[in-house]
């Protein structure tokens, strides 16, 4: 500690990080965040993966659950079906829908870090 | 209903709440405690806490009423409740957490950089969350109304305190133990009786009339009609009256009255005998806790169904007190799986009331008559079991009830007073975070008092639809499009939110009145006015381009890109750094530019 009582102490707060890259492998982290076309190339690619990403599973839900009114409006006679599935049948598919779409989601991300950092 | 144990079950409740919050209290010190629990929140914790805010009221109580009063169909809002977390997840959960944006107005300034856009969506967010409060505090009223016959203001008093003094007291560090507490208190209170329910079904040689349709009552049953109300009978009924029928006054007189619509004088009590089909009862104002308008199924085309899903799948990410949740999550992973963790707890959740509403069209198919179709739940117990057990289970169903009050009032007043601290009060210091509580609150609080006899019901479908149509294309637009602008944003929120909001408040108004293609449309507004506020928020932007901000492929790579790659948290962790106000001066903060001495990674030493 310097013994100087003018110097102010200064000390960086926060988390512990995982080990700082090693020199080398400044040059595609700089790229990003000197919104170089190279550096927007990756954001953009990051941003459409994600996005098909998300609306797949869109989709999926979209296919899964809109159909069901005009099925159940097509046979009034089913209710036994229209309890099933909507008390009990619904919620076992949504969650497993949401941990295909985080499965990827972390996947896309994990690729783009190997991307930048690996190159 | 024996309300010798249930009182002390909703004391017990209270008293609960307020120790769990205090012991938050304790442990809450800092401006960032209050408003983002400083941002350590893990997932399961919070992931407790954000079900346990959710599940309001009309999940606990009201589902299962509407589903004892319309059948399967209403099954589509806790279906929707929970797939609306899922679109959350798809499209803003992640980005919307490194966006760094605390509320939805500080999302909408550190995406356009416009202080007008901001003011806009403060409006939405104080008016849909004060929309959403207020059944929360009419419910509180008539689930203690039903207990004990307390005065029917009380119950909302009881909530308006003890919320206002936890969130005042503790702001969000609090907040997040006593919610994540109440997830299973709810689940708890929901999930023992129900066990019990299905035994006693089972011991009575588990029928299966619940699930057909029409509900029947399966022993000869006497109502008393205490509010007036039509019949719609699509065939004839007998039945044995003793009141005013029509007009005409019967003295325990056997009637057979023809299919049509006939109307039943309060006071009359009608006796049905065994396997008579319950008659529809056409209705008004008087479910309080129903998330909409009670209609009957034939009044109820497809597209109100779809409607109602369109609503509530893309309203979701647009409610107050879900978006702010977000922000407590340490990072955009975290913020993904935390909402997995949710979804899976909803949906828990959501697999009771189901059990509850078949029970109760097969148990006391009456309540569809009598206008306490919300209070099926409470006195299920009750009916199926009866003795000194159906008291205590009543009893836990009577405190999770009251849990259910609880914990979405406090994330509400939370979020709203998070809203106006920021944008109304002078500084962000917990003094005036205090202040914006109690305003938080006194406003629905005296709105609930003025307005009592409305059906502030269709409230909660109304916020809804208004967050659906006005948030939802701002979020998503925000999100993934470049060429957004603040002219673009404002029209969408105006035009889609604004005429969702006027659409609903003509129905409840009483406009058009009769029935008909045009007051569908007018009172499932979902299925245009969010088409309309993307159509608006897109067209208008294409027709401003010059107006696109400047930072905005910058702002969107902090959105979107994983935590490692941002630069802003190699320099510093202080979880403000990202705060969209970071170019202001700080009023409340001088602390953070003096040098500081830590020790670990999360202890804030104040100087």
């Amino acid at each position: 500690m310097p013994q100087d009582p003018t110097e102010r102490r200064v000390t960086v707060t926060g988390p512990p990080r995982r080990t700082r890259r090693a020199s080398g492998y400044y040059r595609p982290r700089t790229e990003i965040d000197e919104q170089t076309t190279l550096g927007h190339t990756y954001v953009r690619s990051l941003m459409r993966s994600q996005l098909r990403a998300g609306l797949t599973a869109f989709a999926v839900l979209g296919l899964l659950v809109g159909p069901l009114p005009l099925l159940f409006a097509a046979m009034p006679d089913a209710r036994r079906l229209e309890w099933g599935v909507l008390g009990f049948g619904l919620y076992a598919p949504l969650v497993l829908l949401a941990r295909w779409y985080v499965r990827r989601a972390e996947r896309n991300e994990r690729d783009l870090v190997r991307l930048v950092e690996d190159r | 209903m024996n309300s010798s144990y249930a009182i002390p079950a909703v004391a017990l409740v209270v008293v609960a709440t307020v120790l769990v919050g205090a012991f938050g209290l304790r442990i809450s010190r800092t401006t960032s405690d209050f408003y983002v629990a400083s941002r350590t929140v893990g997932p399961r914790l919070n992931a407790a806490a954000i079900s346990g805010e959710y599940l309001s009221a009309a999940s606990f109580l009201g589902i299962a009423g509407l589903v004892l009063v319309q059948g399967p169909d209403m099954l589509w809002y806790p279906v929707g409740y929970t797939a609306g977390y899922l679109v959350l997840l798809l499209f803003v959960a992640a980005p919307l957490r490194r966006s760094g944006a605390y509320t939805l107005p500080d999302f909408a300034e550190a995406r356009l950089a416009s202080q007008g856009v901001r003011r806009l969506a403060g409006a939405f967010v104080v008016g849909v969350g004060w929309l959403y409060l207020l059944p929360q505090l009419q419910g509180a009223g008539l689930t203690l109304t039903v207990l004990s016959g307390a005065p029917d203001w009380l119950g909302g008093v009881i909530v308006a305190v003890v919320v206002t003094a936890i969130v005042a007291a503790g702001g969000m560090r609090s907040i997040t133990f006593v919610q994540a507490f109440q997830y299973w208190l709810k689940l708890t209170a929901l999930l023992v009786p129900a066990l019990f329910l299905v035994l006693a079904w089972q011991g009575d040689g588990a029928p299966g009339r619940p699930f057909d349709e029409p509900a029947t009552f399966r022993e000869q049953r006497s109502v008393r009609v205490d509010d007036s109300l039509t019949l719609k009978l699509d065939r004839p009924l007998t039945v044995t009256v003793d009141g005013t029928v029509d007009g005409r006054t019967h003295d325990d007189a056997r009637l057979s009255l023809p299919a049509g619509t006939h109307y039943i004088q309060s006071g009359t009590r009608l006796t049905f005998a065994k396997d008579t089909p319950v008659p529809a009862a056409g209705r008004g104002a008087d479910d309080a806790l129903s998330p909409s308008r009670a209609e009957s199924r034939t009044e109820r085309p497809l597209y109100a169904t779809y409607g109602l899903i369109l609503a509530t799948f893309l309203g979701t990410m647009g409610l107050p007190h879900v978006v702010v949740r977000f922000y407590t999550s340490p990072h955009g992973v975290a913020a993904r799986r935390t909402t997995v963790a949710v979804l899976g707890l909803i949906g828990a959740f959501y697999l009771l009331p189901p059990v509850y509403g078949a029970l109760g069209r097969l148990y006391a198919p009456e309540l569809t008559l009598t206008g306490d179709a919300d209070a099926a739940v409470l006195l299920l117990p009750d009916r199926v079991i009866g003795g000194v057990g159906g008291d205590l289970l009543g009893a836990l169903v009577a405190g999770g009830a009251f849990a259910a009050f609880l914990s979405t009032a406090s994330g509400l007043t939370m979020a709203v007073a998070g809203v106006l601290t920021q944008d109304v009060l002078p500084s962000r210091a917990v003094p005036h975070f205090r202040l914006g509580t109690v305003l938080a609150m006194a406003v629905p609080l005296a709105a609930s008092a003025l307005v009592g006899g409305l059906p502030v019901a269709d409230a909660v479908g109304l916020a809804f639809a208004v967050s659906a149509s006005s948030f939802c294309p701002l979020l998503v637009l925000g999100i993934w499009w470049r060429r957004l602008t603040p002219p673009g944003a404002a029209a969408g929120m105006l035009v889609g939110g604004g005429s969702a909001l006027l659409a609903v408040a003509a129905t409840m108004g009483g406009f058009p009145g009769g029935g008909g293609a045009l007051h569908a449309l007018l009172a499932w507004p979902a299925l245009w006015s969010v088409p309309l506020g993307f159509l608006t928020m897109v067209l208008v932007s294409l027709a401003t381009p010059g107006r696109v901000p400047a930072g905005t492929a910058a702002i969107l790579a902090r959105f979107h890109l994983p935590e490692e790659l941002r630069t802003e948290e190699l320099r510093t962790e202080d979880p403000r750094t990202e705060d969209p106000h970071r170019d202001k001066p700080r009023r409340d903060e001088p602390r953070r530019d003096e040098p500081r001495v830590t020790e670990g990674p999360r202890k804030e030493a104040a100087p």
